[in-house]
Order: C-alpha cells, then structure tokens, then sequence
C-alpha cells in the first residue's frame, strides 16, 4: 500500500488507522502459563536469529578449551594426550556447559537495566514465564554445546568404555544440572546493579568451583584440606556421575548426588529469583 | 472514603490516592502525595527531574509498593488487587521497554501473544499497531536501529496492543524532536477520544499545557498545586505586562512608574531592556503605558497576557525549573 507523497493526505490516512486501531477490541482471556513461557522461548529463539554471534559461546568456546586442555595438560598429568582425553572429556564438557550458564543471568540483568523487564511485569503473564522460556532456550544451547565437545572429542581419539545410553544419560544429568544452576546466575542477574559487576560476581564464583574440582586431576592427589572442598563442590559431584556414565562405571549413589546437589540448588535459588523478581525495584 | 463495593468499578474516578510516601534511603522521593484523577481525561504531573513524578508513576501502576499510604486505580485497592489493575492499566516507562534487538513486528507480536491473543490475531493486531503509529516501513527492521521517535512509538504502541483503561506515559516526549512530539501528542489525544485516561509526566510546561485537563505540580515529592492550567495561572495572577524598553538605561525610572501606578512588585528580567509586573486589573495597564509615554520613556514592544506556566512554576517553588534541571542530587 503507498501513500500519497502529499503531507495532509497522508496525515488523515493515519488518522483514520489511528482511530480504527484504538477502537475497542474485546479483551482476550489471559494467556496460560504454558502459552507465555513458549511464548518468551519464541523471543530467545528470535534473538539468535539477529545475533548469531551469541551462539560463539556453545560452539567456539568449548572447541577451543578442549583443545587447549588436552593439548596443554595431557602430556604432563597423564603422560600422553590420549589417555588424558579419557579422563579430560566428561569434566571439559561439564565444566563448560556450567561456564556457558552464565549467559542467562547476563540477559536478565540486561532486560532489566534496558526497561523491558518493567513491561513484561505489567502484562498479565504467570511471572516465571519469562525465565521459564528463556531457560527452555538455554537447554537447548547447552545441548548443542555437548554435541560439539563429543562429536570432537571422538575425532580426536575418545573412546569411552560405556554405550550410548550412559552418554546420553551423561548429557542428561548435565542438563539438569545446568538447568538448576541457571536460576543462581538469574538470582544474581536480579541482584547485581550492572552487567559488569554482574560478570564479575559470577566469574568469582564460576573460577574457583570449576577449577578446584574433579575435572583437570584426579582429587586423591591434592592435600586433604584442599580434597575434602574438592569431594562436597557441586561440581565435583556431577562430573563424577557425568565420567562414570560415560565409561560405564557409574553408581547410583553418584548419580544420586549429582542429581539431589543440583535439585537442592535449584530449590533455593529458583524461589529466590522468583521472590526478587516479583519485588524488584 | 473507602471504595469497597464493586459499583464503584463503574464510577468516574480513575485514580484515588491519599497520602503516597515512598522513601529512598533518607530521601522521600514521594512524600504525601494525594491525588483525585477523573476518568476519561488527560492528567498532567508536572515538575522538575527528581521531583517524584517517576517514583509516583510506578506505584500507581503497581510496579514499586508505596511504604504508607494507598491508592484506588479503577476502583481496585492497590495493594490488594494489584493483578486486577494489571489488567487494566498500562505503563510506557522513561526508557524505552521494548526489546532492542528484534524488530517492531517481532516485539509487538510478543506483547499480543503475552496479553492472551492467538498467533493469527497476534499478527493482524502487529500490523494494526504497526499501520496506525506509522511504523509500517520499519515492521521488519530491528528496534535498535529505529530512531527516538519511532522507539517511542513502538513503546506506545507496545502498551495499547490491548487498550487499556488507564495508560501511564512517562515523559512520552523528552528527548523528540518537534515532529516526532506533534506525533506523539496527536496519539495521546486519540487515546482519550477512544476513551482511554491518560496520566503522563512532563517536564515541559508548554507539553501540560497543550495536553493535560488537569495538572498537578510536583516538587520535592510533594504536590505543590493542582487544577486546570486556567486555574493554575489565575492562582499567579489574573494577567502579566511585559514591557520591552528602548533604551536600558530608562529601566530605573520605567521601574518606578510601574509600580506606582499598578501597586504591585515589578520584576526586572535578565535582559536589561525588559519589565513585567502583575496587573489584577487590565484597564491599569493601559494607564501604566500612558504614563511611560508621558515620562518620555520610549517602549519597543508591550504585551499583556495570561501568566505562563513557567511564571506559575516560578511563584509556586521560588526558583524557575531550569534551574532545577542542573541540580540533579535530589534522586538517584
């Protein structure tokens, strides 16, 4: 439809529309929890679309630190690369599905700063529906970053001694996981004034537990202090369950404590979201 | 005054308020603010950056819980049906809330999806908005990439995808250039034709002037004066004479005749040529001008006119609101 190039015409055009468009509309019925989380996936979904560069972090970034880890420590810690990368593997990947968790509180805390997070709390919407959504994205951006590091993985000579239901219950206990971290780093997200500190605050946290953990040493070489942190860290825990799925080894107990670390995490945290959340100022 | 019966969802009244406080540490952004807003009609809260309009604002629409006081929006008890006036009301903040990084169809296709219509109506509701704000051209284009007028009216657009009864604009024009304003302005007037009230803040006196029924002047957390901008300016004085001298150094003597003969207090503005003074009785100001004339103080230009909101601001809180503008320590 074009209008005509001449300014009073086109001014009453748009009058007309104006008029017809704030005309009453009846009132449609409020939209189901289910309805609006979908709803806020579809707006993730969207922003990768205009973003792509986001999706650096699930492809690049775990290429690059498990070529870099295998490469820098396999030599020294177990000899030979090879051997390293059958230890290496199931804690590179939870270690950088874990990192990659910090994004959602970063997009949280920059909803808030830029004023939209005000508009979707006058909407009629269930509240947790906008981080319901957006988590239901992220899983699906840490599935791909498991995809990545695995399928690398085999290229470079990983071969665990499980069978594909131990990886695919590896990658499932890692989802979890992952799922339950999330709602710290939106906690924090709603806490913390800007994105910056935001980043900071997380890194300080992210750093020391994926770090001082099971993933780069076996934890019986490390003084007692030091071990008895590394056996009770979340994260320790999980790549227990995650290496012992994959190498077939697994015991229910360690699945056990990965799964009730993550679940009591995510009870804390996801209350205390939604509680700052609902009372933001 | 209580407004329990649900009759009184039906009556004329949009906003009750009666004595709103909210404090920031140990400063009381708002501090006892009462107001009585009718419905149907555009409301004007007017006054300086830090004033408390803001802070008002995002109590009214339920989004910061007032420390005392209450309000009724609609005929709903603030701090107990708040998801009723949800429903009800709308909020377009200082900052734009839409979402930078999709494009206009996308946000307001989530606003409608968000607000209970189905993925058809959604759409033809997008274009709608879309057609009418004059956005049609830009629907597939990122929001980041749009210019401060355009933004503002997604923003609007945003908050009518489902008309509400009562639509908070935050200072809709700050910032806008004078096209970009008109616009905005004939929007507003739209809305409340379409029977929408309207609560809007502005810093500008021209903008209260131009839109709001009624105007509350807000300073320090605290309404200072409210009524008809009529009524405002009759509250400064019934009319002002500005007289333009041509030569400055006459003002002495052009100073003391005017004060003779209208027995009021004459202010001398920053230019040196020029006069005002309140006139309660217009034919005094004819016989104000005879007598420079026979002083032989000769005037380059006189106007007798009806205060300015900038003269009622300027009697209400001793100090013209530019100045006010500068000084930013009242607010975080």
């Amino acid at each position: 439809m074009k209008h005509s190039q001449t300014e009073p015409h086109y001014q009453a055009a748009t009058n007309d529309k104006l008029d017809e468009a704030l005309a009453s509309h009846p009132r449609p019925a409020r939209p189901n929890a289910l309805s609006a989380s979908l709803t806020f996936a579809w707006r993730a979904l969207l922003k990768i679309k205009h973003i792509p560069e986001q999706l650096f972090d699930v492809t690049v970034f775990p290429v690059i630190f498990l070529l870099m880890f295998t490469y820098l420590f396999g030599g020294a810690i177990a000899g030979s690369t090879g051997d390293y990368l059958h230890f290496l593997l199931p804690g590179i990947l939870v270690m950088t599905v874990t990192m990659i968790t910090m994004y959602t509180g970063i997009d949280l805390n920059n909803d808030i700063t830029k004023g939209v997070f005000d508009r979707f709390r006058t909407l009629p919407i269930w509240l947790p529906a906008a981080l319901v959504g957006a988590l239901l994205v992220d899983v699906v951006r840490y599935s791909i970053a498991s995809t990545i590091i695995i399928g690398l993985g085999f290229l470079l000579g990983f071969r665990p001694d499980g069978d594909v239901g131990g990886m695919l219950g590896a990658v499932a206990v890692l989802l979890f996981f992952s799922f339950s971290l999330s709602w710290v780093w939106t906690t924090l997200g709603l806490i913390m004034r800007s994105e910056k500190s935001l980043m900071m605050v997380s890194m300080m946290i992210m750093f020391p537990f994926t770090f001082v953990s099971n993933v780069f040493v076996d934890p019986a070489t490390l003084p007692s202090w030091l071990e008895s942190f590394v056996d009770v860290n979340p994260i320790s825990l999980v790549v227990e369950a995650v290496r012992g799925l994959m190498h077939g080894t697994a015991t229910s107990e360690q699945i056990g404590w990965a799964l009730l670390s993550s679940f009591i995490i995510m009870v804390i945290f996801a209350p205390l979201t939604m509680y700052l959340y609902r009372n933001k100022k | 005054m209580t407004y329990k019966s649900r009759a009184t969802h039906e009556g004329d009244v949009a906003i009750e308020a009666t004595q709103l406080v909210k404090a920031f540490g140990i400063t009381r952004a708002v501090d006892g603010v009462n107001l009585s807003i009718p419905k149907g009609s555009v409301y004007g809260f007017l006054g300086p950056n830090g004033a408390g309009k803001t802070t008002t604002i995002r109590m009214l629409s339920t989004l910061l819980a007032p420390d005392e006081g209450n309000a009724t929006i609609l005929g709903y008890d603030l701090k107990k049906e708040a998801a009723e006036i949800r429903a009800r009301v709308s909020l377009t903040g200082q900052f734009a809330s839409v979402d930078e990084n999709l494009t206009g169809l996308e946000n307001l296709i989530m606003v409608a999806r968000l607000s209970g219509y189905a993925r058809k109506q959604a759409k033809d509701r997008a274009y709608e908005l879309l057609s009418a704000f004059d956005l049609e051209e830009a629907a597939r284009r990122q929001v980041k990439k749009y210019s401060g007028g355009m933004r503002r009216r997604l923003d609007i657009a945003a908050s009518i995808v489902v008309l509400p009864e009562l639509l908070f604009l935050d200072e809709p024009t700050t910032g806008l250039d004078p096209r970009s304003r008109n616009h905005v302005w004939e929007i507003v007037r739209a809305l409340v034709t379409a029977g929408t009230t309207v609560l809007l803040t502005t810093q500008y006196l021209d903008e209260a002037d131009q839109l709001a029924d009624r105007i509350a002047v807000i300073d320090k957390g605290k309404v200072i004066a409210e009524g008809t901008s009529a009524e405002l300016k009759a509250s400064v004085g019934s009319g002002t004479l500005h007289v333009r001298l041509q030569d400055p150094d006459t003002r002495p003597e052009a100073e003391q005749i005017l004060t003779n003969t209208l027995g009021t207090a004459v202010q001398l503005s920053s230019d040196p040529t020029a006069l005002s003074a309140h006139v309660s009785v217009t034919s005094r100001a004819s016989k104000a001008l005879d007598e420079l004339a026979k002083a032989n103080i000769s005037i380059t230009d006189f106007s007798l006119g009806q205060p300015s909101l900038d003269e009622v601001f300027l009697t209400l809180t001793g100090q013209p609101p530019e100045e006010e503008h500068t000084s930013e320590e009242n607010i975080s």
